[in-house]
């Protein structure tokens, strides 16, 4: 091994975390499992603040750079055959950065959890180490591998520690959502592996470091018919429609710190896929498909937007607000321009620690109350006025409200469009005004208004979740008034990206 | 010539270790007969110790055997299967199958047919080698004599067997007619020159060898016994068969059609290609539909069947060496799940898949195991499958099988729904009983070494690959190096 360990150690840190978890008695002790969750989580947080601050942006390129001869030398393999190399640029940067906190928010949220709490935070901080290493992974063996650690977990987080919800004329059972989501995942791979092994091949180089498979030029043909399979196949995960029917029902049946990193993180590692494999190695091909990108990132916006307007439960409405933010997220990987790419990097983090926010809001509620149709609170804000406060300021960063996160990202993204696809910008802009509607109205419905004098046994949040809440709050205000260090990093590593120049 | 008589001596080592297990429990009638699974088990090892001798050794046995890194590696790889075979026989065997004695001699002399196989330079040895295999496993198949299930397995396994057998001698003697001989790199010479008026008998002889073998692998369509065998053979022969007769198999196989057919590979290479993607898609679409845990294997492990032929079907150096990489996965892999469903039946003596309701409050450690290893034959990361699955793929499209890839891809996909429907029960239903299973030192301790050796090969797979593609090195010399591509060039 030789480079910087740094960037393995926050990848490896979560697994050790559940391996040393592993060793304790669970029923007994539950609280311990607790404090080492936490201990785990808070140093990975940590440096996941310092891979931020200390990610050189006046140099950009590729830094902390490491590598781990895996298996070489032998078959089709070459020297550098499969290599554990990871190295983070300026837009692995904030979404690291992204998942160290919502890591550590989702770990002091479920303290409260209680069952079987120990396979929890195994099977949560595996999912982690998998989101990271997707973050910084440079091999394409190692990406995918990382991608497939992520998702696997879902699978029984869902299943064991979910709910199902019964909706009078249907039931929606954990079961189903868990089993829904990971066979779309799994299926969305199916497409990007036949696209890994046609691309080692049409290198002919014998490795699958990315930074070498970059350097290759790949026929046009070649990367018109590929080209879509890395888009479609990691496009499942982003949440693109007409492939997001996983996602409404996944987050609904899904425990709240799953909620948080699965609409937060998880569905980012789609739409950076897309960006990191899809569109360097295969510019041309991006160029080709990009209106056709265009079209499915916009019909995501709207649909989300206008599902989300539809729908009652609290869980299901953000689970479709996801979907249309990740729509815009797509929009702005479609542009193929400075502006817009920019764009969708810093949705990734607007809309992740925004949407972790309202979840884990959700969840805070649910907990108590267990309801999530917001037709039955009325006037929250007079009991809980802290948790209302968090919700709101969650709800009007996803709308676009200027001095918050998303607007700075929307505001790229649409600038971005109108410069490449002007109907698709009034269209983008059409879908946040749908979301201003229904975001609105869900405040007024739940929060505002007369107390319902059904709710006054409901407490204020416990201090773990005002910690948890806060720090996505402070990461949404720091954003939305002071982009800087976030553009710092994207803007220049998004200019190096083969697509622009 | 006389032939080295010293190079044998793991198969003579097996063959006076099973003769010994007999008359041990012929004269010593009162041993415990787990005894007798421990006796057999270090007779494996032993066997499997005495192997590694050869290593890097390249000497024939007479013009009959080939002692080379090929033989060397399944003969260590046979042994280990028997003794973790004999190991997890040890409780099984006591409490059900009588005969003990015999049983333990049948694994053990399987074990010699199996190494034959691998090691065979000719046709008649091998198929010599093939029969040794097919018949101790014919009787250990229907070893539960009292047992309907397992006299019908053992029935329809023996004469589909003993039909598969005549096609295939009817394959070799049409090959040695038209090649005049039976040594596989003289026919290789003799098909490489221009024969064009025997292409038919050639034909022939090639497509009923793929049926014979395909046969002993279960190729769709040549795999309906494989379901009832499985079913009906006593859990512990179940296991063995799923590891040893398909590697064997595919030992054959592969070194027949690498040192024997290359010359002709444009006229087979389709057919087992066809064949490969047939009986992934079968296997895998009807492993769906199975309530019995055994069933749904014998299945899954036709689906893998599909995935190895793959490597057949884009034979290579490259793809020789993936190929035997994932042969070694999937077969540790399925040794740990069966090792989990044996020790659960050891104790419920059910095996529907409802059965495993609620395993992981009674037995968590097995559940683990049997989740992991389960993970793995879906080819899920930090497991062997992953790994060895996407080698064994990739070399499949570096030689211009993109497609074949493709429909592998898809159904190992479609595997990871039966086995999360397995996984779902273990975590999600209810326990019948809520007690815990008492923890049985000995099988725990082969389940946790298995199932080590799966994050193993998924997290290092280094010294597995480097093993698989020194065995297969010689292969392909005798070949011309123009009929084969060997993918794309180091950098």
């Amino acid at each position: 091994m030789d480079g910087n360990p740094i960037l393995f150690i926050v990848v490896v840190l979560p697994t050790l975390a559940g391996l040393i978890m592993m060793a304790v008695p669970s029923p007994r002790y539950k609280e311990y499992i607790r404090w080492i969750a936490t201990a785990a989580a808070l140093p990975v947080c940590v440096l996941s603040l310092i891979l931020f601050i200390m990610y050189d942006y006046e140099k950009s390129g590729y830094q902390f750079d490491m590598r781990w001869h895996w298996l070489s030398n032998v078959a089709f393999l070459g020297e550098n055959g499969i290599t554990l190399h990871l190295a983070m640029d300026g837009i692995g940067a904030p979404l690291v950065l992204l998942t160290g906190i919502v890591l550590l928010a989702g770990t002091l949220i479920s303290w409260k959890i209680d069952y079987r709490n120990k396979d929890f935070f195994i099977m949560y901080f595996l999912m982690v180490s998998g989101v990271f290493g997707v973050f910084v992974a440079q091999d394409l063996f190692f990406f995918f591998f990382f991608y497939e650690v992520a998702v696997i977990p879902m699978y029984p987080l869902i299943a064991i520690w979910g709910a199902s919800t019964d909706f009078g004329t249907f039931t929606r059972t954990k079961e189903y959502g868990a089993m829904k989501l990971m066979l779309f995942l799994v299926a969305g791979s199916v497409l990007v592996f036949i696209a890994i092994f046609a691309t080692f091949v049409e290198a002919g180089l014998g490795t699958f470091d990315l930074q070498a498979l970059e350097q290759v030029t790949y026929s046009e043909d070649f990367q018109r018919v590929f080209f879509p399979m890395y888009m479609l196949g990691f496009g499942v995960l982003a949440g693109m429609w007409p492939f997001h029917t996983w996602s409404p029902d996944g987050h609904v049946a899904a425990p709240t710190a799953v909620s948080m990193v699965h609409a937060g993180v998880l569905m980012k590692l789609g739409a950076f896929g897309i960006l990191r494999v899809g569109m360097t190695l295969m510019p041309e091909g991006a160029e080709f498909w990009a209106p056709a990108l265009m079209v499915l990132g916009t019909t995501g916006a709207l649909y989300g937007a206008f599902s989300a307007m539809a729908q009652r439960d609290f869980k299901y409405m953000i689970g479709y607000s996801s979907v249309s933010h990740m729509g815009y997220v797509l929009m702005g990987l479609a542009t193929l321009n400075n502006v817009g790419i920019n764009g969708a990097v810093l949705q990734m983090f607007a809309h992740g620690v925004m949407t972790a926010l309202m979840f884990s809001m959700v969840g805070a509620i649910y907990d108590q109350a267990h309801l999530r149709d917001m037709r039955l609170f009325e006037g929250l804000f007079q009991k809980m006025p802290r948790f209302a406060a968090f919700f709101t300021i969650a709800g009007l960063s996803s709308l676009g409200l200027p001095g918050l996160a998303g607007f700075v990202a929307e505001f790229h993204i649409f600038v971005g469009t109108f410069r490449t696809y002007p109907l698709f910008g009034a269209l983008g802009i059409a879908a946040a005004a749908v979301t201003a509607a229904y975001i609105l109205r869900m405040l007024a419905m739940a929060f505002f208004g007369p107390f319902n004098t059904r709710w006054s046994d409901l407490k204020e949040m416990n201090t773990f979740e005002m910690v948890g809440g806060g720090m996505l709050v402070a990461a949404i205000l720091v954003m939305g008034m002071w982009p800087d260090p976030f553009l710092d990093r994207i803007a220049p590593s998004v200019l190096n990206l083969p697509v622009i120049s | 010539m006389n032939p080295d008589w010293s190079l044998l001596a793991p198969e003579y080592i097996l063959a006076g270790w099973a003769a010994m297990v007999i008359s041990v429990d012929l004269f010593f009638g009162r041993v415990r007969k787990d005894y007798l699974a421990y006796l057999a088990a270090l007779g494996a090892l032993v066997a499997a110790l005495v192997s590694l001798i050869y290593i890097n050794d390249d000497k024939p046995f007479g013009a009959l055997l080939q002692i080379d890194n090929y033989a060397t590696f399944f003969r260590v790889f046979f042994c280990l299967i028997a003794f973790f075979t004999c190991l997890i026989s040890a409780r099984f065997v006591q409490e059900r199958v009588i005969h003990a004695g015999e049983y333990y001699a049948l694994i053990l002399v399987t074990t010699i047919g199996g190494i034959y196989m691998a090691a065979a330079e000719e046709l008649l040895t091998a198929y010599i080698g093939l029969e040794l295999l097919s018949f101790s496993l014919y009787v250990l198949t229907s070893f539960l004599k009292f047992d309907l299930r397992s006299n019908e397995g053992g029935l329809k396994y023996m004469l589909l067997g003993a039909f598969s057998s005549a096609i295939l001698l009817y394959g070799i003697s049409l090959i040695y007619g038209v090649t005049g001989t039976t040594n596989f790199s003289e026919i290789a010479q003799a098909l490489s020159g221009n024969n064009d008026d025997l292409r038919f008998p050639m034909l022939l002889g090639l497509v009923l060898i793929i049926s014979g073998l395909g046969f002993k692998v279960a190729a769709v369509p040549f795999h309906m016994w494989t379901p009832d065998a499985y079913e009906g053979a006593p859990l512990p022969i179940t296991a063995f068969i799923s590891a040893i007769s398909k590697s064997a198999g595919f030992a054959l196989f592969l070194k027949l059609f690498a040192e024997g057919f290359m010359p002709v590979i444009d006229e087979w290479r389709w057919i087992v290609a066809g064949l490969a993607a047939t009986t992934m898609v079968f296997g895998n679409l009807v492993a769906i539909q199975q309530r019995n845990i055994k069933r749904l294997l014998a299945y899954s492990s036709i689906g893998q069947v599909g995935f190895l032929m793959m490597g057949i079907a884009a034979i290579s150096p490259d793809a020789a060496s993936a190929m035997l990489l994932h042969l070694a996965g999937y077969v540790i892999s399925n040794l740990a799940v069966f090792v989990a469903i044996i020790i659960c039946y050891n104790q419920t003596g059910k095996e529907n898949i409802d059965d495993f309701a609620g395993l992981a409050e009674r037995a968590p450690f097995v559940a683990m195991c049997l989740g992991a290893s389960l993970l793995s034959l879906a080819g899920m990361p930090l497991f062997a499958g992953f790994v060895t699955k996407f080698i064994l793929f990739q070399a499949a499209a570096n030689q211009d099988m993109l497609w074949l890839a493709g429909v592998a891809v898809l159904m190992s996909f479609v595997s990871l729904y039966y086995y999360l429907v397995v996984i779902k029960e273990m975590y999600l239903g209810q326990p019948e009983a809520p007690t815990r299973f008492p923890i049985v030192p000995l099988e725990y301790a082969a389940l946790a070494v298995l199932t080590a050796g799966v994050f193993f090969v998924g997290l290092y797979p280094q010294p597995f690959f480097d093993a698989t593609a020194n065995a297969t090195d010689l292969l392909f010399a005798g070949t011309s190096a123009a009929s084969v591509s060997s993918g794309p060039p180091a950098p």
